[in-house]
């Protein structure tokens, strides 16, 4: 029995489709952002910050690393509240957007910190600057050039990750194919859709990183 | 209401464990055959195979498994096929785990020197024969670490067969705490548990990694 | 008095020990040349001056400044003295003028106009004022080396370490650096500079410091030392080079 496929009826969704891919650009510009924020941080802390705070550091990175999103995005929404810390879908989502991408980052960042030269903290050094004036001006920006590719194939991970956002009822693109689904019968085509426009937006993402790499490091690094 | 004791939570979740571990294995087996077709085709001395597999690979990579897991369950059904959230979970996991295995064995395959293959033709092998006895036993080597490491993904991606109603560990979680009012508890418990299952495999990842480094030290 | 002093320092890497109670006062204006076999401690000898190494005995002091292994003394430290390395050290994704202009804007608070006027001067003085907006990828080894010069000096050193400054350099850029270091020298730049370059360290320096095993074996105005080496060791080490 062959099935006709029927896009058709999803053609009155439009607007709906279109708040889901607003709000999942959210999700990753924001949550994105701030992940990588926080991976600098830790990444730094890690490779350079003060002893104590290493093993702290590692056990964050550990417990996310080996843990599935879901279940830390659930903990957040559904368990935080249970001890006083009540946060909306969209805080919730972006919280738990940020924790993970910021503990892949951290491992990602740290990589590039570590394949500095030590010559080039030691002239940080010498020219009278601070360990953290030294990683700031110095370090970082060489540092991430050379991870830029990594990570930006980890944020476009977090993105497709952001699907499950849909379960705590963040409106983002998944929470459109549901309910499109659910009005129109036309579960196929309802994900097929979404798919697609999931493949764009990290088609989209992915060109948004390469332009933000070439105005972050306007030389290209000369391969050796 | 019935009370329950962090036990009772306990238990149960590690009983809905089982599937998640038993799930991983399965969809890791079947990931790794498919993810050998692909590699071969991916390798193989065709651009229109090579195509194909570069498709699929980039399908798969480029998409969220959770629309694959939907696409799935809701398509196959379309098709006259009948299937269980299990047989859905089971499809869809060996699918995205065969176009990422074959990803990163390729990346194994192409750091073996050229000189190996052009050695082993020069020798009058078969571009097979030069694959089966000359390259893979190389490159199986430098792919253990990443393979294992990308383990600890099947076992976090089957979470997501919860949303399509496989009851394994987080859809456990989640009935638990509706039953129970504790999803502090219970998600972290939940938690916990995947960190058991999957650190293991990502430490284990990391000091082969290490092990293969040093070795190459060495020579 | 003399700018820096250095007294009975020692140095261990572990069992090893690297530095074995060294003496050395050198007055402002001063120009020193450290020579020695590979080993006797040479480069870790500038590298316990500019507070890279820690040392576990003895004293070093700048213009009147302590070394202290704390932050606030390093960096007092470090405003004193500058470093120029052998591997140049040039910050990669910053442009020569930027490479310049970044420690005087980051540690000295110095504005961006300003610190641009001054990174102009201080690479037309190592002539290179034309490549302020080269990167270091674009620039020959020669080049490199001097922008590392016109870096150290924008912050203003009483004295510069210069260790091996040419070693990295093929045979035909040495000449440009050296160059510059004797214009340097000149000016009355104080300068302790590890060398292989025997005719420089003649022609240039007020005292040679001939190393070996750790101490100061011999040191002296360049016309002694040369021609009239004290120790067997010195003869040697000469005679090879
Ligand atoms: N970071 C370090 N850790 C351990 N040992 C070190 C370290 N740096 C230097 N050493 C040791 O200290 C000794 C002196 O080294 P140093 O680099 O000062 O010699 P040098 O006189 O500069 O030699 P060269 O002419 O080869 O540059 C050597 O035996 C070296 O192995
Ligand atoms: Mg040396």
């Amino acid at each position: 029995m062959a099935y006709s496929f029927d896009f058709s009826s999803l053609a009155d969704y439009g607007p709906v489709l279109a708040k889901g891919v607003a709000i999942t650009v959210e999700l990753i510009v924001v949550g994105g952002a701030l992940g990588v924020g926080l991976g600098i941080a830790c990444a730094w802390a890690k490779a350079l910050g003060p002893r104590w705070l290493r093993p702290i550091v590692s056990a964050y990175v550990e417990l996310i690393r080996n843990t599935p999103f879901l279940i830390q995005l659930f903990f957040i929404f559904f368990g935080l509240p249970a001890v006083g810390v009540g946060l909306t879908e969209m805080q919730a989502a972006i919280l738990a957007m940020v924790i993970n991408l910021g503990a892949y980052a951290c491992e990602i960042i740290r990589a590039g910190i570590e394949a500095t030269p030590r010559g080039q903290f030691e002239a940080g050094s010498s020219l009278a600057m601070s360990p953290i004036q030294t990683f700031r001006h110095v370090v970082l920006v060489p540092a991430l050039q050379k991870i830029w590719p990594a990570l930006t194939s980890q944020i476009v991970i977090v993105m497709f990750g952001s699907a499950v956002c849909s379960q705590i009822s963040v409106e983002e693109l998944t929470f459109a194919a549901n309910f499109i689904q659910s009005r129109t019968f036309r579960a196929f085509e309802s994900y097929i859709v979404a798919t697609v426009l999931y493949l764009l937006l990290a088609v989209l993402l992915r060109q948004v990183m390469r332009g933000l790499g070439l105005f972050l490091f306007p030389r290209r690094r000369k391969t050796t | 209401m019935t009370q329950f004791s962090t036990w009772d939570i306990v238990s149960n979740l590690l009983l809905a464990a089982r599937w998640t571990v038993l799930l991983s294995i399965l969809a890791f087996i079947g990931g790794g055959a498919v993810g050998l077709v692909v590699l071969y085709c991916r390798i193989a001395r065709k651009p229109w195979l090579q195509r194909a597999a570069n498709l699929y690979i980039e399908l798969f990579q480029g998409t969220p498994l959770l629309m694959q897991l939907f696409l799935i369950f809701f398509g196959l059904p379309l098709m006259g096929l009948d299937v269980s959230p299990w047989a859905a979970a089971f499809v869809s996991l060996t699918l995205w785990t065969s176009a990422f295995l074959a990803e990163i064995w390729r990346g194994c395959v192409e750091s073996i020197p050229k000189g190996q293959w052009e050695a082993s033709s020069s020798l009058a092998m078969s571009f097979f024969e030069q694959l089966r006895y000359v390259v893979l036993p190389q490159a199986l080597r430098i792919a253990v670490p990443p393979t294992v490491g990308f383990s600890v993904q099947v076992v976090k991606g089957t979470a997501l067969t919860s949303i399509i109603g496989f009851v394994e560990l987080s859809k456990a979680a989640t009935i638990i705490t509706n039953a129970t009012f504790e999803p502090f508890t219970v998600y972290g418990f939940a938690a916990l548990i995947y960190f058991v299952l999957c650190w293991p495999l990502s430490k284990s990842s990391q000091l082969l990694e290490r092990k293969l480094n040093v070795a190459h030290h060495h020579h | 008095m003399s700018l820096i002093t250095i007294t009975e320092v020692r140095k261990s890497f572990g069992q090893n020990e690297v530095l074995k109670g060294i003496n050395l006062d050198v007055a402002a204006g001063e120009v020193i040349a450290i020579i020695g076999k590979s080993g006797s401690g040479k480069s870790t000898l500038l590298r316990c001056i500019n507070g890279l190494e820690t040392i576990n005995d003895g004293s070093i002091t700048v213009a009147g400044a302590q070394l202290a292994p704390d932050e606030v003394h390093l960096r007092a430290l470090r405003l004193k003295v500058g470093m120029i390395f052998q591997g140049f050290n040039l910050f990669p994704h910053l442009t020569a003028g930027r490479n310049v202009m970044l420690s005087p804007m980051v540690v000295k608070k110095v504005s961006q106009k300003e610190a641009e006027a001054e990174a102009r001067v201080r690479l037309e003085q190592v002539g290179l004022a034309h490549k302020f907006d080269a990167y270091p990828d674009e620039l020959s080894g020669g080049q490199q080396q001097r922008v590392a010069i016109a870096r150290a000096l924008a912050m203003k050193p009483l004295a510069l370490l210069c260790d091996e400054i040419t070693s990295a350099l093929d045979p035909e850029l040495v000449n440009e650096v050296l160059a510059v270091v004797k214009k340097l020298a000149e000016e009355g730049m104080t300068l302790l500079m590890v060398t292989h370059e025997m005719r420089f360290a003649r022609e240039v320096c007020d005292r040679v410091v001939f190393m070996h095993q750790g101490r100061v074996h011999e040191i002296g105005p360049p016309e002694e030392v040369f021609a009239n080496p004290q120790t067997a060791e010195l003869r040697q080490f000469l005679g090879q080079s």
